[in-house]
């Protein structure tokens, strides 16, 4: 083994990678907010009376959980500008995501809202709760402490797949990386630092969900 | 779209589904030793496979290939694409079931294995008659969902230069600049292979909720 590690252009491009950190993250923040959103709307629209609305949104969550986000990301970054839509790569990022993350979120959100058992809202009625505090105490917060835990390793996994989006060159970590890589060809000495970059936020959002879920879901359920 | 991109979008296919199933095999044969590991009661082995699976989980697909792609060249390796690509989705797929399979292993009763230290039965005998015969049964809908997984992650292959399904949609994309066209037909392909396993994945899944009832 005759190579040498040099991280000189890991170390120069340093200010550049932890920006684009925030790149990453903005990426991640809109894909989430855009695919809760799908997700309860997807979710209301998948209990339509109308039948073919119903299709609908099963075939929306069948065709995106069962093709390849690389595909997906491609297919609409050409399909937007048909539709007439002409964004930068970053919001067409975050659209792909939020549509990804949709699919997901509302698959996870139907479970959570199966899990509230019909009785238990019958009996907040019967004990004279509003309908207002019935949502609130007993359909919404046991309905998001049951789907907490999937909605949010949903979320580590999104934003680690915000790094795919560097294919069309969003304004992300790995994009930035792959910058650097190619004016400095230090590959490994590259994506070894972005990985641990990456292991460092996945690991700081699973600790910030493990502590909400300490604080807000922690009650004992019978 | 001729004849000569559709064949040779299934030439990718086929590469897309080789690269999955060396990835299945292999990451299947690592991930039961990281499972059994995991699983072993010694502390140094299960301390390692965790943080073994706690690395492959915690960073993108993309940059694991990344890695694994640059740092076999680094170590002297000089390796096809495809091989260094093939030994990255293993390790990737190694980590995941490995999680998958020591969930359904500690699933299993723990009178099972009791039973089985009281009739005397040594290790390998236990997990190989006892235990793991129920705990593939647990896994079962979980690892067909990861296989699923897998298959989808095969497209980022594409991205380091290995030419399966999609990079060979990107290519066909650049001939003919319909894509549009490639990128639904490739869909199309990937949805053709990933639906009916995801379908079955569920149905054992509902049957085994009744079963458990």
């Amino acid at each position: 083994m005759n190579y040498k590690l040099d991280f000189t252009p890991v170390i120069e491009g340093l200010p550049d990678l932890l920006a684009a950190c925030l790149g990453t993250f903005a990426l991640a923040l809109g894909g989430m907010a855009l695919a809760i959103v799908i997700g309860i709307g997807g979710v209301i629209l998948r209990d339509s009376a109308l039948a073919p609305v119903r299709w609908a949104v099963k075939a929306f969550v069948e065709l995106i959980r069962n093709t390849p986000f690389l595909v997906q990301i491609f297919f609409i970054y050409f399909a937007l500008p048909l539709a007439g839509l002409r964004l930068d790569p970053t919001p067409t990022a975050i659209i792909a995501l939020g549509i990804n993350g949709g699919a997901y979120a509302i698959e996870i959100i139907r479970g959570g809202v199966q899990s509230i058992p019909k009785g238990q809202i019958e009996a907040g009625l019967a004990l004279g709760l509003h309908k207002g505090q019935v949502f609130r105490l007993i359909v919404l917060k046991p309905a998001l402490r049951a789907i907490f835990p999937s909605l949010t390793s949903q979320f580590v996994l999104l934003t680690l797949t915000t790094s795919i989006c560097s294919a069309i060159s969003a304004y992300e970590l790995t994009s930035v990386a792959q910058q650097i890589e190619t004016s400095s060809f230090r590959s490994f000495e590259v994506y070894g630092t972005i990985t641990v970059f990456y292991l460092v936020i996945s690991w700081v959002m699973m600790r910030f969900f493990g502590e909400i879920t300490r604080r807000y879901f922690s009650y004992p359920v019978k | 779209m001729g004849e000569a991109e559709f064949l040779f979008l299934l030439t990718g296919l086929k590469w897309t589904v080789l690269l999955s199933l060396v990835g299945f095999v292999g990451g299947g044969f690592f991930g039961l030793a990281v499972a059994l590991m995991r699983t072993s009661g010694i502390k140094p082995l299960e301390r390692g496979t965790s943080a073994y699976i706690a690395l492959f989980q915690g960073t993108p697909l993309l940059m694991q290939l990344f890695v694994v792609y640059y740092g076999l060249a680094l170590i002297g390796l000089r390796l096809d694409a495809w091989i260094a690509v093939a030994i990255g989705f293993t390790l990737h797929a190694s980590a995941y079931l490995g999680e998958i399979w020591r969930g359904s292993i500690e699933a299993v009763p723990k009178g099972q294995t009791e039973a089985a230290k009281a009739l005397s039965l040594h290790y390998a005998s236990r997990m190989k008659d006892v235990v793991l015969p129920q705990a593939i049964r647990i896994s079962l809908p979980a690892t067909i969902g990861f296989l699923v997984q897998l298959i989808k992650g095969t497209s980022l292959a594409a991205i380091v230069g290995f030419t399966e399904l999609t990079r060979a949609g990107n290519i066909v994309s650049n001939q003919i600049f319909k894509p549009l066209l490639v990128f639904g037909i490739v869909g199309i392909l990937y949805f053709l292979i990933c639906w009916p396993l995801s379908l079955y994945g569920s149905h054992l899944e509902r049957r085994m909720a009744i079963a458990s009832r």
